[in-house]
């Protein structure tokens, strides 16, 4: 996985601040231009919230026409900033409840997330205090969709004297909703975006808080070698041949290495037919200086985009995977699985139409046989007796393929794990999928 | 922004994005083409798809052609450049002309040195419709604008070419969509995550030859508006501007009557890297005025058909 660049999403119920947040990111770390300001101080807003600077730091996301009249975020918008120590992508994902997809988009888009809690909507009459539902509903997708990092920042402290029994009450529900979801503990920042507390700078606001800031965290933050140990997974994108017109006739397997790594002289499976072979030449399509040289190379490993070529003449078409032969986990052959949904379109699930399945770069026709349960975002218990998915729902169902597919458990691979569901009348992507059990 | 040069590993890892979703485009769409203007990032994304394509020894073949709207206006260099192109890597170059639409009489301007950029949606449709094709690879990136912020990188466009920002496809995990129906378009945005920095960087990395317009040069300029407009037969002199010759470099390249440069003694990639990386206007605001018209002027575009 690529250390120098880290993708993080920010989700947080409507109104938590997600907006200003990241405009205060931009401006705290000088990314914020002269023109972009003054386009600012020109633009009217109906939620306006001015800095010290007499600046509205969400107006430097909130890009659409129909968000400056509405004042809230409709859609995912990606920033870009960068420190000494890394570059950042910017997934702002909107908070509004129908925008749910959005939020989904983002996180699949994503490594890290950053969730924020608006402390003033926490209820702490009651023991614990009680979180919105949305914060629940964000947290619960992140752990959905697999990331591994989640920093839980509890914004506008100014407005509650910057209390520290506040902060830890909020931190107890929060450490109390990630522990049921099964999430890693949280890290906990208490911050507010609007003053620029403990985003970039340290503050002596909140004396009692001995962690790092928000953009310490993310750019300390070992986002690990990932898949890179492993076992191989290249979905063949494309078929490239040059043939006919000179001798020089070639057959090559065009991807992306989804995990592990591969080497000239290696023994590779093709799936689903099962025929093996032996790679025989690596080119490299990415890295410097590719073009002036010749490309091939001996081995290549993850995140890197190469063409194979193999020994023997075999079928094979896009949507074919390669695995290592000698692999102790193999992916399942199977027509059957179970995943987890989150339903995006606003045409409800249907049980009797077939979707076109995208997996990795294969498509198959599926039908969802049963809905087992649906997550209900407030308790956070999964209901058995609902049997219909709508926009924003998210359930666990059982699918039936047409064809075979090679799939791995999500947790384990996310991206041979993760696939999406497409109606075939309207093609639009209704579904994303996650693969819990095959 | 940082002064701090951000490392390979980072330049590696949206270069292997951006192709595989080229790839993606050859693999999903029937008959892409790739928009090239001979503008910087068109170059690297022609690049990118280069190396999509490079298969050792053997000569590299993409399976698309360039499409290029001409509007006519254009400094030369940039027309010399682009045809230079051609030659040294034999890539098919398809043209549409502006000044076809406005024979046909799809584009009307109210003057002859009226901006072109807006007219170039109308031709961009009629090229689309002429040959058929139902995917297009556009340049732009994500940071440029508010609006293109919020663009997916495989942006479904209806029948009558328009964006709709509020139905646009939600975009997973490397998943991408591209199924459309007959008329129904996809623009492919390969470079969407990369910053103006990010570009400089490889170009400086991968050697690339740019158009020598985009490095320091003298130039015949009048200020207006914050800007410095080029004197040139489409911008003449009004009676009342006071021109100046002046050491510049153009940060993108368009259409005459609306691109103007920027002052800078940067001559190489390297400076123009350390000129970035400490100015103070985004690459649009200081050189586009149609962008300037109004707050949302790039959305109303791109609803249009505008790239």
């Amino acid at each position: 996985m690529d250390q120098g660049v880290v993708r993080f999403i920010t989700a947080g119920s409507v109104d938590d601040g997600k907006s200003t947040l990241i405009g205060r990111l931009l401006y705290d770390t000088k990314s914020i231009l002269v023109d972009q300001m003054e386009s600012l101080s020109k633009t009217r807003h109906a939620r306006a919230v001015s800095t010290e600077a007499g600046i509205d730091l969400a107006l430097l996301t909130d890009g659409l026409e129909a968000e400056r009249e509405q004042g809230i975020t409709i859609d995912v918008a990606y920033r870009y900033f960068s420190t000494p120590q890394r570059k950042f992508i910017v997934a702002d994902a909107p908070g509004h409840e129908q925008y749910t997809r959005n939020l989904v988009t983002g996180a699949s888009q994503s490594d890290v997330a950053v969730v924020l809690v608006d402390a003033t909507r926490v209820d702490l009459s009651t023991q614990p205090a009680t979180l919105l539902a949305q914060t629940k509903r964000h947290a619960a997708i992140i752990r959905l969709l697999g990331l591994r990092h989640v920093v839980f920042v509890i914004n506008k402290m100014d407005l509650l004297d910057f209390n520290e029994q506040t902060f830890n009450a909020i931190g107890e529900s929060i450490t109390d909703l990630t522990q049921k979801l099964g999430l890693p503990k949280p890290q906990l920042i208490p911050i507010s975006a609007l003053l620029g507390i403990n985003v970039v700078e340290k503050s002596a606001a909140t004396p009692w808080y001995r962690g790092q800031t928000l953009l310490q965290w993310l750019e300390n933050l070992d986002l690990g070698v990932d898949n890179k140990s492993a076992e191989f997974r290249f979905p063949v994108q494309f078929v490239a041949r040059q043939d006919g017109s000179d001798a020089n006739g070639f057959r090559g397997y065009m991807g992306r290495i989804d995990a592990g790594h591969v080497r000239v002289g290696q023994k590779i499976t093709v799936l689903p037919s099962g025929r093996h072979s032996t790679v025989t030449e690596i080119y490299l399509a990415n890295g410097s200086g590719a073009l002036d040289t010749n490309n091939a190379v001996p081995s290549a490993a993850t995140d890197q985009t190469v063409t194979l070529c193999l020994s023997d003449e075999l079928d094979v078409s896009r949507g074919d995977l390669f695995t290592q032969t000698d692999g102790l986990t193999p992916p399942a052959l199977t027509q059957l699985l179970s995943a987890d949904l989150c339903w995006l379109d606003s045409e409800p699930l249907s049980l009797t139409r077939k979707y076109a399945l995208r997996h990795t770069t294969n498509t198959v026709s599926a039908k969802v046989k049963r809905i087992e349960q649906v997550l209900d975002v407030h308790t956070l218990l999964h209901g058995t007796d609902v049997q219909v998915l709508n926009a924003n729902d998210i359930g666990r169902v059982e699918l039936v393929l047409q064809k075979p597919i090679a799939a791995d458990l999500f947790d384990e691979a996310r991206r041979t794990g993760c696939f999406i569901l497409i109606d075939e009348a309207t093609h639009h992507t209704v579904a994303a999928g996650m693969i819990r059990n095959t | 922004m940082t002064t701090t040069p951000l490392q390979d590993s980072h330049l590696d890892g949206l270069e292997a994005e951006s192709i595989t979703i080229i790839r993606e485009v050859v693999a999903q769409c029937a008959n892409p083409a790739m928009l090239f203007s001979s503008g910087k990032d068109s170059i690297v994304m022609f690049h990118l798809a280069r190396k999509a394509f490079h298969f050792g020894a053997r000569p590299i073949r993409l399976p698309f052609p360039l499409l290029h709207i001409d509007t006519g206006h254009n400094y030369d260099e940039v027309i010399q450049f682009r045809d230079a192109l051609v030659r040294k890597t034999g890539v098919q170059l398809i043209v549409g002309h502006v000044e076809d639409s406005i024979k046909r009489g799809t584009v009307r301007l109210r003057k002859a040195t009226d901006s072109r950029n807006a007219a170039q949606a109308v031709t961009l449709l009629e090229s689309i419709a002429e040959h058929e094709f139902d995917a297009l690879m556009g340049g732009a990136r994500r940071d440029e604008e508010k609006a293109r912020a919020k663009e997916r990188i495989f942006s479904f466009r209806d029948e009558f070419g328009q964006w709709d920002p509020k139905a646009q496809r939600p975009e997973l995990w490397h998943l991408y969509n591209a199924r459309i129906t007959r008329g129904e378009n996809m623009r492919v945005f390969p470079i969407s995550n990369w910053t103006e920095l990010d570009i400089w960087q490889y170009i400086a990395r991968e050697k690339l030859e740019l158009p020598s317009i985009y490095y320091s040069h003298s130039r015949e300029v009048v200020r207006k508006n914050n800007l410095l407009v080029p004197v040139t037969p489409v911008t003449p002199k009004g009676p009342s501007d006071n021109s100046e010759v002046l050491s510049v470099r153009f940060r993108t390249v368009g259409d005459i009557s609306c691109t103007c440069p920027v002052e800078s003694r940067a001559a190489t990639p390297t400076e123009i890297i350390a000129e970035t990386v400490l100015s103070e206007l985004t690459e649009r605001g200081a050189t586009r005025m149609d962008d300037q018209t109004s707050e949302a002027s790039m959305e109303r575009r791109k609803k249009e058909g505008y790239f």
